[in-house]
């Protein structure tokens, strides 16, 4: 067992929020087309509640700190608080899109003891790119900032979130990754809005382009392995439990909301009302979510592909119950196995639509 | 004997989780497991005592280990923690604004401590 096994083991064990997403801000100054954020700034915490609230999370054991927004940097204060956060030792990732990443902030987030930064990039074709950020010029600037974080010795991310606009140029991204020096990500999932909001939904990538994504030894490494058949269900998945969410993670907005994850909008409690272990520890919501074991959900837990699925209970929260199927997690293992999952089954459906009806489902 | 000081780097996370410390440092992305001696020797790296002075009152009065042993020992876990960037060890008192992130390599495996990257 690696130590980051035996750390999560031991988080769980003790009921430690090993890991927090504090998003700062909602503001950003990319306007993306799929993006779930609501970017009207609605109250924001201010400097000293976040101050506030990281005392907190060191103090409750939060060791992996991910600060990310909107564009965390529309904040002035940003660097305030990732000094503040770094004083407090806690390991911190940043989420940005590097348009306002110049050498001396570059420079100042290696001095900082940033662990890593994760940027957004969708294509290496500037039309896509900028067509999909609404914000001309974008990725001549991102790239410039990537290039000052990785000329101040940072370890840099590129995330590169796969939809219908750019969905031949994963390659190109990867390609850009390795010569850059970057480490290289794909994400092949949108996000209804945090309001519920289904429209952006239509950006998901079609099935039969996921089917190319998933058979791209490129992307998956070894494809054989990749799209196997699951293998048999047995008692530790059945016990097992979905993913960190609410565990020994969660999500916090700039609002002071509380979340078991970004992906799962469901309201835990607010840490400016709440002491953060208050909510962590006694939330009704949290302890429902940490409920949910694999032998429990609706549905799922007689589906072939319980131990190798990626269900996301966010995304089963948004379509209408935590304990029931991710229809997008449904269409992913179908399409990287052929097997039908038993949400589909209990649709009535064996096989996906026509690309272009998408494999949506109504919310 | 030149004396040795010891200071924690500036560029690592750490927290401890029920009574062991974890470290990481932001430099290779290396986890580390502190066991109970090290953390020892981790939480009093203040820049300013002398590493003979937290091996004697710290070491020695808590474990059955001879001065010269633990010292030993002691000296090859800061050097190889330096080696990571984890601490910083000097012949002199060391100031809290003296830790350069970028001045350091990564290298030798830790005694003491169990590491994963």
């Amino acid at each position: 067992m690696s130590l980051m096994q035996e750390l999560n083991r031991k988080a769980l064990r003790l009921g430690v929020p090993l890991s927090v997403h504090l998003d700062v801000t909602y503001r950003c100054n990319e306007h993306c087309e799929h993006c779930y954020l609501d970017h009207d700034d609605h109250g924001e915490m201010t400097t000293a509640e976040i101050r506030g609230l990281l005392g907190e999370l060191a103090d409750a054991g939060v060791f992996f700190l991910t600060l990310s927004g909107g564009e965390p940097l529309m904040r002035r204060d940003c660097f305030e608080i990732i000094e503040y956060a770094r004083s407090l030792r806690f390991n911190v990732k940043l989420k940005t899109n590097a348009v306002l990443i110049r050498e001396k902030e570059a420079r100042r987030l290696r001095a900082l003891g940033v662990e890593q930064v994760q940027i957004s990039v969708y294509s290496h074709r500037p039309e896509v790119h900028d067509g999909i950020t609404k914000l001309p010029g974008s990725l001549n600037r991102t790239l410039a900032g990537i290039g000052f974080l990785r000329a101040a010795g940072l370890k840099v991310t590129l995330a590169n979130v796969l939809m219908r606009s750019n969905s031949r140029d994963s390659n190109g991204v990867q390609t850009l990754a390795a010569g850059l020096g970057a480490h290289y990500t794909l994400d092949p999932t949108i996000t209804p809005m945090m309001d519920g909001g289904t429209s952006v939904l239509r950006l998901r990538l079609p099935a039969s382009e996921l089917g190319e994504v998933f058979r791209n030894p490129n992307l998956v490494g070894d494809v054989e392995s990749f799209c196997a058949p699951p293998a048999p269900v047995d008692d530790d998945v059945r016990e097992g439990l979905p993913c960190s969410a609410g565990h020994t993670a969660c999500y916090v907005s700039p609002y002071g909301d509380l979340y078991p994850c970004v992906q799962f909008p469901l309201p835990c409690g607010n840490v400016r009302r709440q002491k953060f272990l208050d909510i962590w520890r006694n939330s009704p919501q949290l302890a429902e979510v940490r409920s949910l074991h694999g032998k429990d959900l609706t549905t799922c837990s007689s589906c072939t592909h319980l131990g190798s699925c990626t269900r996301c209970p966010g995304l089963a929260y948004m379509e209408g119950n935590m304990r029931g199927p991710s229809s997008a997690d449904c269409e992913k293992s179908f399409v990287r196995t052929g097997i039908p999952s038993a949400g589909m089954l209990a649709r009535g459906r064996t096989t996906l639509p026509a690309p272009g009806l998408v494999q949506i489902q109504p919310l | 004997m030149n004396e040795k000081y010891i200071a924690r780097s500036s560029a690592v996370a750490s927290r401890v989780l029920d009574g062991e410390i974890v470290i990481m440092s932001a430099l290779d992305s290396t986890l580390f497991s502190l066991s109970e001696v090290a953390t020892i020797i981790w939480q009093a790296a203040d820049g300013r005592t002398p590493l003979s002075e937290i091996v004697q009152r710290r070491i020695c009065a808590e474990f059955d280990v001879t001065p010269e042993a633990a010292y030993r020992d002691a000296e090859a876990f800061v050097e190889d923690l330096a080696c990571h960037g984890i601490l910083r060890v000097a012949n002199r008192p060391i100031s809290d604004d003296e830790f350069d992130v970028a001045g350091v390599t990564a290298g030798a495996s830790v005694p003491g401590a169990a590491s994963k990257t």
